[in-house]
């Protein structure tokens, strides 16, 4: 048992850590490509390099943090419009093409020994040489704080921790109830308009069973340091900012026009909108959403090109997918999940098959292999991902 | 609207209309009193195919004008040609259409909308995974929301967006669709999506509405209302210029129809006459239909050498047409 909840104990941690975050940013990012706009991008960890490239890059040259965290975002504008211009008027096909190949063409570029001075070739630039000013915005102070402060050590040991463990579990259930109650009455009638209370009740819920979670695996963290709450912080404030962002551009006739391209290009041009245009803007506001994912990505690590190859574009397709694309939620809901998840299954073969039949190494890689198989039958039998609406995929255009 | 209303008012009497039209010239590209659009030598070639060829054309303002042919003809392509979504062959060598007035040569799709011509499609394009509301409001035009700007800020953009609503609820009730705004687009049938991408058009307050197979696929029940929707568009002052394969589909509804074939205008005419025009029953019939092929007189050598000429002589006058 308690290797188990060790296991879970790191599950939690891989939920909140800064890079799971910036995967997230990266997703939301997508998100708007692919959930909203329709616009098949391949290329997303492209985008995350160019940022951290751009950011780390800055500061070792002894730019001031704010002005490279822009820099790194205008190279992302620079990006989309080399990469947006020839191609946005064509088919779709065509930008998957183009944004595949150009990441792998930053990766490759990151890697050339001819720009060692700039990139650290393919060893890459150590977090040491631009993590120093960013550490030092924190105001969280020194030492360590362990989230929550009371938790099952204080409260009995074991015992306790399961019960935690079982309240959590409980909430999940409850939130599960609560949302298929309030979707299938808003299908029923769909003119009810915004009732706020089983909102409010899942919001509670969900504080619950987070707090439930802190209170059986507490996470333990020094404040201010490469890898610590001040990092987290950041990042996840960053994510909620992210999300309200999309949530207020998306809920907006602009919102609306880019769900119509998604639907159909030629119907909305015939309305006499600029679609090129549009979906430019689309493209731009996304690929800035990547470059700060990336940015975030390399801040408790190193800007390594190959760290932010096609693998990652792919785990945000399938962040994406899993939470639910063209929702506000969803994408964070699928990043958490999609690397908490295979950290479970990581560290569960592990643990408990024997290293004959496994061993470390085949345990991460079986852990890829199930996140494939995954996606496969998520796409097969919940195309809509946890949050996504099934009303809508019922129509195929 | 009000404004064309007014302007156009004369045109909602049949009478007058007649009047009007019937001092038109009954051969094709004739000039109109009152053109609303005018193309000139508009050609578009596939390969070796010249899929639309129209030397002149002109469209009469605040009428209906039909425009028929057999299946092939060139009617879609003539659509997509003026509306912006395809390019003449014949673009920069003395291919002009003009609009209302302004020149559409190398105008956009969506420029051609902004000018007032607004076009449905043969295959309807509903959005299907946005509701019948989000279709409809995507149709307003200049709205303040739809720039990036100022869409993340609700206030700048909330008193449009009731007021665009409010014109949607209205047109969506002509239309018998209101009890239907909450659905998906995709849930309608295939009917009621043509009554919402002509509701959706409507949205632009186009001064033309172009309308490509309107009746194609709906039951008859539905037809007859949607004729009814075109005639009160033209009777609000609005100029309705369609498509339609079926002749007796427009015989009722249309001031003029204008035929094609083979990429060519081959006739011009009120509904009644145009019908009886040789050149149209060649185009559908072909010109020999009259011919009965299980006549024994065919097999006399006679008769097919005289058959034989008379080929000749056509293609003989199509040549001389071509180098002219």
């Amino acid at each position: 048992m308690d290797t188990f909840l060790s296991i879970l104990n790191s599950v939690v941690s891989e939920a909140i850590a800064p890079d799971t975050a910036a995967v997230a940013i990266a997703v939301i990012g997508l998100n708007i490509h692919f959930g909203f706009t329709g616009l098949l991008n391949i290329g997303q960890a492209g985008y995350m390099l160019l940022g951290a490239y751009g950011m780390a890059i800055s500061i070792t040259h002894d730019i001031p943090l704010a002005l490279a965290v822009l820099i790194g975002l205008v190279i992302s504008l620079i990006f989309s419009l080399i990469l947006g211009l020839p191609t946005l008027k064509l088919r779709g096909d065509y930008l998957a093409i183009v944004t595949i190949s150009a990441a792998e063409i930053i990766r490759y570029t990151g890697r050339l020994a001819a720009f060692e001075d700039f990139t650290g070739g393919s060893q890459g630039i150590f977090g040491k040489s631009y993590q120093g000013p960013f550490i030092s915005l924190s105001f969280l102070g020194d030492g360590s704080t362990t989230l929550l402060p009371l938790n099952y050590r204080e409260a009995g040991g074991t015992g306790a921790r399961i019960a935690g463990l079982l309240v959590a579990l409980a909430a999940l259930a409850a939130i599960v109830w609560v949302a298929k109650r309030m979707k299938s009455r808003g299908s029923d009638e769909p003119t009810v308009g915004t009732s706020a209370t089983p909102k409010l009740l899942l919001a509670v819920l969900s504080v619950v069973m987070v707090l439930a979670l802190f209170f059986s695996f507490p996470q333990s963290e020094p404040n201010t340091s490469v890898d610590g709450w001040w990092v987290r912080l950041v990042a996840w404030g960053l994510v909620g900012l992210s999300c309200l962002i999309v949530f207020l551009l998306v809920r907006s006739p602009w919102g609306r026009l880019l769900r119509g391209i998604r639907e159909d290009e030629d119907a909305i041009r015939s309305l006499g909108k600029n679609v090129f245009a549009i979906k430019m803007q689309a493209l731009i506001i996304g690929g800035m959403f990547g470059a700060l994912g990336g940015m975030v990505y390399v801040l408790t690590g190193s800007v390594q090109a190959d760290s932010m190859g096609r693998q990652l574009t792919f785990f945000a397709y399938t962040a994406l997918l899993l939470g639910g694309a063209a929702t506000i939620f969803g994408p964070v809901l699928g990043a958490i999940i999609f690397f908490s998840a295979r950290i479970l299954v990581r560290e569960m073969s592990g643990a408990y098959v024997p290293n004959s039949i496994m061993s470390d190494q085949q345990t991460e890689q079986f852990s890829y292999i199930v996140v494939g198989i995954v996606l496969v039958l998520l796409v097969i039998f919940r195309p809509q991902g946890i949050l996504g609406n099934k009303r809508e995929l019922r129509f195929h255009v | 609207m009000s404004e064309q209303t007014t302007a156009t008012a004369g045109h909602a009497d049949p009478a007058a209309r007649r009047q009007m039209m019937s001092q038109v010239d009954r051969i094709p590209g004739s000039a109109k009193p009152d053109p609303i659009l005018r193309v000139d030598h508009i050609q578009r070639r596939f390969g070796g195919m010249m899929a639309v060829d129209v030397e002149h054309l002109e469209v009469q303002r605040g009428i209906i004008t039909a425009l028929i042919g057999p299946n092939g003809a060139g009617k879609t392509t003539f659509f997509n040609l003026i509306t912006g979504f395809d390019r003449p062959t014949s673009a920069g060598k003395g291919a002009h259409w003009a609009f209302d007035g302004a020149t559409l040569d190398k105008t956009s799709a969506s420029s051609v909308a902004k000018a007032g011509m607004v076009r449905t499609f043969q295959l309807t394009k509903a959005l299907s995974r946005m509701t019948v509301m989000d279709n409809m409001m995507l149709g307003a035009k200049d709205q303040g929301g739809e720039s990036l700007a100022k869409a993340m800020f609700r206030p700048l953009w909330r008193q449009q967006e009731r007021e665009v609503r409010h014109k949607a609820e209205e047109l969506l009730d002509r239309f018998k669709l209101l009890e239907k705004r909450d659905d998906y687009a995709g849930s309608l049938s295939g009917g009621q999506r043509k009554l919402l991408e002509m509701a959706r058009a409507l949205m632009t307050d186009p001064s033309m509405i172009m309308l490509d197979e309107p009746m194609a696929g709906v039951n008859p029940a539905l037809t007859q209302s949607l004729l009814g929707h075109i005639q009160s568009l033209r009777d609000d002052g609005m100029t309705v210029l369609f498509v339609e394969h079926d002749m007796h589909v427009v015989q009722h509804i249309s001031d003029w129809v204008v035929v094609m074939a083979e990429g060519r205008i081959v006739a011009e005419g009120p509904a009644d006459t145009v019908m009886a025009d040789k050149a149209v029953i060649d185009a559908y019939l072909g010109a020999h239909h009259e011919t009965d092929l299980g006549d024994d007189a065919l097999l006399d050598e006679g008769v097919a050498a005289a058959l034989e000429l008379e080929v000749a002589e056509e293609e003989a006058a199509r040549n001389q047409e071509g180098e002219r």
